[in-house]
């Protein structure tokens, strides 16, 4: 069985997440500029003394497929590499997958990985 | 009279009046940028738009309406000189300066041109681009010229005997004085401008979800980028008007850099107090400001003084930029904060600071009421005009865009083009490419 680990993070502990995950063992992933909000909420900007709040802040996503095995050391090493101890860190969860396959070989399940 | 060609000096005004037409152009950067992506396309059209239509009607009557013979104090005869015949170099502005007439009207056109693209800022994202070609073309023939004439071309606001400030304080020599100083425009460009954006934005009304919604300036590096272009450009307005390349050229181009550079900082710091932040936007202001303020005092000031002008004008004009939001006018780029205010404040400080006539240097007050009165005078007789211009197109041929098509960008609208490959949601997928 495969599992799915997504992290939204700050997107300047991407360098420190992405070493932390090849020194891990992890062999590849998906990463994505995203945007959203948690309890951090958004920012203010000001134009020519105008106020616009802006409720979205640029995150990263990463996106992992691991066996069922590594799923927990995973997200252990993406939430310490991640962390800096201020709101707006972001989350990671897992969700399992029926089925992965590697679109070069064919191949189904955890051989894809 | 006759004419001697002076080269030097004709080489300067030539490239005095290459520097200025850049600045129309850099206008659609500054303004370009300040808009939102689905209309950054149509707000720099809007200035190359006047430039299409200003250059050829400055030639066929406009420089003939600012510059030939009086008809009552306010507008020059069209017919003098219509298309340019009969023109010769001895009649020209700058025969003086051994400048041929032709340089004089290019040099001349360019102001006429940036003059009617700096009022675009005012009704961005929403306004038909048919209407506003026709706008420039009428309202430069009925306002500009007769404004250009009257302070330049020897009419009521210039230090004429039949002039304004001869029937306040008098006549020495058949001239007023105490002239009115007018040195690039301040009058003629800035508060006309200004006035006309105003009252266009009044006429034409607010952009859907004004004051609700955000319009953030979608690309501020464009902004700075046309705020840098404007000020080299600048030095063809300011120093050029010195009409040759001569010491008045050099005080000119000290005073121009001067006072932009206090009014940028009076501006940042403006912000830096009120807002928390010096920010890129409020550079670019307050270098527009700056600029804007000491055009109609770069040759009468001293360098000193210009600073002081400068930096006063930058904080007055971060000051005004907010008060479209407490009146509820919806000038979207601040052509009346920084243009009305800007050229109002620096026409009407010349009058302290003139280092020859001006209160400060032991001159009285003389200087600063003709000052005040010339400006008032060119608020109102532009805010009449283009009230007129502007409700006879919205009855002839309506200002506004349809709803569907300001939010959806007036770029696709108007243009059928958009100035980036992605806006964000709602963007359009290209399905078949003929």
């Amino acid at each position: 069985m495969t599992k799915l680990v997504t992290a939204v993070i700050q997107p300047h502990r991407l360098d420190d997440v992405k070493s932390a995950l090849e020194a891990a063992g992890v062999r590849g992933l998906t990463v994505s500029e995203s945007s959203g909000y948690g309890r951090q909420k958004g920012h203010t900007e000001v134009y020519r003394g105008a106020e616009y709040t802006v409720d979205l802040v640029p995150k990263v996503k990463i996106d992992v497929l691991v066996g069922d095995e590594d799923a927990a050391t995973v997200v252990e090493v993406v939430v310490k590499a991640a962390q800096t101890g201020k709101i707006g860190d972001g989350k990671v969860w897992v969700v399992p997958v029926e089925d992965v396959v590697r679109v070069r070989t064919g191949e189904h399940g955890d051989d894809a990985l | 009279m006759d004419f001697t060609l002076d080269t030097g000096n004709t080489a300067w005004m030539l490239a005095s009046a290459s520097l200025v037409l850049l600045m129309t152009p850099a206008l659609a950067f500054f303004y370009g940028g300040m808009v939102r992506g689905k209309s950054v396309l149509n707000m720099m059209m809007m200035s190359f738009g006047a430039l299409g239509v200003v250059g050829i009607v400055y030639v066929l009557w406009g420089y003939s309406m600012s510059f030939g013979s009086d008809v009552g104090g306010i507008f020059g005869n069209p017919f003098d000189w219509f298309g340019l015949e009969g023109l010769k170099d001895a009649d020209g502005i700058l025969a003086g300066s051994g400048v041929p007439a032709l340089v004089g009207v290019g040099f001349q056109a360019t102001f006429a041109i940036i003059t009617v693209a700096l009022i675009s800022g005012a009704i961005a994202d929403r306004t038909k681009f048919s209407t506003w070609l026709v706008f420039t073309a009428i309202w430069v023939t009925l306002s500009y010229f007769p404004l250009a004439h009257m302070v330049w071309g020897g009419g009521f606001l210039s230090g004429s005997e039949d002039g304004l400030a001869a029937k306040l304080f008098g006549t020495t020599d058949g001239a007023a004085t105490v002239a009115p100083i007018d040195f690039a425009g301040g009058t003629v460009v800035h508060i006309n401008a200004g006035v006309a954006g105003l009252v266009l934005a009044l006429i034409i009304g607010k952009r859907k979800g004004f004051g609700k919604e955000p319009m953030r300036p979608h690309n501020l590096p464009f902004v700075m980028l046309g705020a840098a272009l404007l000020w080299f450009g600048w030095f063809g307005f300011n120093a050029g008007s010195a009409g040759a390349s001569n010491e008045l050229a050099g005080l000119a181009w000290v005073n121009t850099t001067v006072a932009t550079c206090a009014a940028m900082l009076g501006w940042l710091v403006t912000e830096k107090i009120r807002d928390g932040h010096p920010t890129s936007l409020g550079a670019a202001s307050g270098v527009v400001a700056g600029l804007v303020a000491i055009t109609p005092a770069a040759g009468a000031l001293s360098p000193v003084g210009s600073i002081f002008l400068g930096a006063i004008a930058g904080v007055l004009c971060a000051l005004a930029v907010g008060l479209k939001y407490k009146l509820g006018y919806d000038d979207s780029l601040d052509v009346v904060g920084v243009h009305l205010v800007g050229g109002f404040v620096g026409t009407v400080l010349i009058g302290l600071f003139s280092t020859g006539t001006g209160l400060f240097y032991g001159g009285g007050v003389k200087q600063l009421v003709v000052q005040f009165l010339v400006a008032l005078f060119a608020v109102v007789f532009s805010g009449i005009i283009t009230a007129v211009v502007g409700l006879a197109l919205k009855a002839f041929m309506g200002w506004r865009v349809t709803e569907e098509a300001e939010v959806g960008g007036v770029d696709l609208a108007l243009h059928s083009e958009t100035a980036y490959e992605t806006l964000g949601a709602g963007s359009r997928v290209v399905t078949e490419v003929k």
